[in-house]
């Protein structure tokens, strides 16, 4: 029984992290209909930023904003230099409509170039900013600690403010408007241009805060080469796809049934086995509900 | 306050869309642009709203130059276009439907009166602000799409085919409340149809286009008198 919350509670502190990255996908996906494959290599940037922030003793509280904020401008600058004049070109040739996905991939790659060329072997480092040794409950030491719980409390607010700026302000009508139908938004006056920029820099922003968050509830190292960013970003897509790819909810609780499912696997059967179950997951969730656990067969969903 | 169009052509490749064709709607007046299909209506349309581009002419609303605009800032002119096929959003509920329209207006109390004004002239959409708007009738959805262009508060409407799919009782309903927009909130609009009939019923003048040019102009008298404008679009 203790085994098991134990397990419950790593799970889902693991999979509020995936459901940021999730969201940042998700993000991505209904601003351009667009995969990117750079989003992991982005959120590596923009922790290094945090990282080199730290470095100088600057508190962690100023080093996350920063952090996200360095996310939203290289995803915007992504989009705008990259994606879009590639998705002018490819138009509506269905020949050409790999042009942008392939060209993400090819992002990530230089990413990690500059990241290793700029900081070599150094090793970034994004320590807890508070306790993560766990309570004692009962004389037992239970898996949630209070850097477990800030992380929680972080992703929470973080939901709370996508959430209102989703659904109460002009930016965010405009958003789930762009996505739906971008010719009667611009007909109605919205710079669908501006807004999907707008789109991709909020996914930056989320997809770093991702990136700090996961650093800081692993090893606490981070190198260029990160095979915890290649987790990252493989669990966020499977839990994007898991929630539908279209919705900001699905995404949230695709992360966290990822994150608990996972958990499970490498306490009970073994640690070998976790990669493998997210492509299986993965694999049968778009064999089985390619719309996600929460999408309407055939249809949309906000 | 003119819309003038002047010798405006339109290739879509090899194809010419629009061909040469010129008239002008004063304020005002509800204008019908009539003919069958492929006959380059929609074309026209969407080339005064910005979503088409010209090859040649001129458009002009106002003295501002409509071909080498952006929708977004057409709109930010005065000029709303409802699009075919009940163009509203089916994810949003209808008062996100609304909203959308008058998004880019600085001034929120007047855009909060122009709802009220739009709710009291439809007030079926008022009594389902918060349902989605794939949960309305197809009459319901059209009022929308037509609700949203005048949350822009335009001076000119572009409307295209709003009769497209619906019952004839409801296309009735739509033709008179698009004649009674047109002449209680003094808007000058144009109205393309394949419903000739119906068009030139509530319209001031009509616009024959056929393969993309001018096949006739006049008044709708002049027009349902014209024993050829009768053979070929009227039917009797």
């Amino acid at each position: 029984m203790f085994q098991f919350i134990n397990t419950l509670l790593i799970g889902i502190t693991a999979g509020s992290i995936y459901s940021l990255m999730a969201i940042a996908i998700v993000l991505v996906w209904r601003s351009t209909r667009v995969v990117n494959f750079a989003q992991g290599g982005l959120a590596l940037a923009s922790s290094f930023v945090g990282a080199s922030i730290l470095a100088r003793e600057i508190s962690f509280w100023i080093a996350l904003p920063l952090a996200m904020f360095a996310g939203a401008l290289f995803s915007a600058l992504t989009e705008y230099f990259l994606l879009r004049p590639l998705l002018k070109r490819s138009g509506d040739k269905g020949e050409e409509i790999f042009l942008p996905i392939i060209a993400t991939l090819g992002l990530l790659g230089i990413i990690k170039t500059i990241l290793n060329f700029t900081y070599g072997d150094r090793i970034g480092s994004i320590p807890p900013p508070i306790s993560d040794r766990g309570f004692v409950v009962s004389g037992q030491v239970i898996a949630l600690s209070p850097m477990r719980v800030l992380i929680l409390g972080i992703v929470l607010v973080l939901m709370v403010l996508l959430t209102y700026l989703f659904q109460r302000t002009n930016l965010g009508l405009s958003l789930r408007a762009s996505s739906y139908a971008p010719e009667i938004s611009r007909l109605a006056g919205v710079r669908v241009d501006l807004i999907r920029t707008a789109g991709w820099a909020i996914s930056g922003a989320a997809g770093a805060a991702a990136g700090i968050l996961q650093t800081t509830n692993g090893s606490g190292a981070i190198s260029p080469e990160s095979f915890e960013f290649s987790l990252l970003l493989v669990f966020g897509f499977v839990a994007a796809v898991i929630g539908g790819i279209e919705s900001l909810i699905g995404a949230v609780l695709g992360g966290l049934t990822l994150g608990i499912i996972l958990a499970f696997i490498l306490m009970y059967i073994g640690g070998s086995l976790v990669f493998f179950s997210a492509f299986l997951i993965l694999i049968v969730i778009l064999i089985v509900r390619p719309q996600g656990i929460i999408g309407v067969k055939g249809g949309r969903r906000a | 306050m003119t819309l003038t169009v002047s010798e405006l052509t339109i290739h879509h490749g090899a194809i010419c869309a629009i061909n040469n064709v010129s008239f002008s709607v004063a304020k005002g007046q509800l204008t019908a642009v009539i003919g069958a299909n492929g006959a380059g209506k929609t074309t026209l349309l969407r080339a005064l709203s910005g979503l088409n581009k010209s090859t040649q002419g001129h458009a002009t609303w106002n003295e501002h130059n409509l071909l080498h605009s952006k929708p977004e800032s057409i709109v930010r002119h005065g000029v709303s276009h409802v699009s075919e096929g009940k163009a509203v959003i089916p994810e949003l509920t209808v008062n996100e439907n609304l909203e959308l329209g008058a998004i880019w207006r600085k001034n929120k109390q007047e855009a909060r009166e122009t709802k009220e004004q739009i709710t009291s002239i439809f007030p079926r959409l008022g009594e389902r602000l918060s349902q989605r708007a794939d949960s309305l009738s197809g009459g319901e959805r059209q009022m929308l799409a037509i609700g949203r262009a005048l949350m822009s508060k335009p001076q000119l409407l572009l409307l295209d085919e709003p009769s497209l799919g619906l019952a004839p009782l409801v296309i009735e309903q739509i033709f008179q409340t698009i004649r009674d927009l047109t002449t209680s909130m003094g808007l000058t609009v144009v109205l393309v149809e394949q419903n000739a009939m119906g068009a030139l019923k509530i319209a001031d003048f009509g616009v024959v286009l056929n393969l993309g040019k001018v096949a006739v102009t006049g008044t709708t008298q002049s027009l349902m008198a014209d024993p050829q404008v009768r053979a070929a679009y009227l039917g009797y």
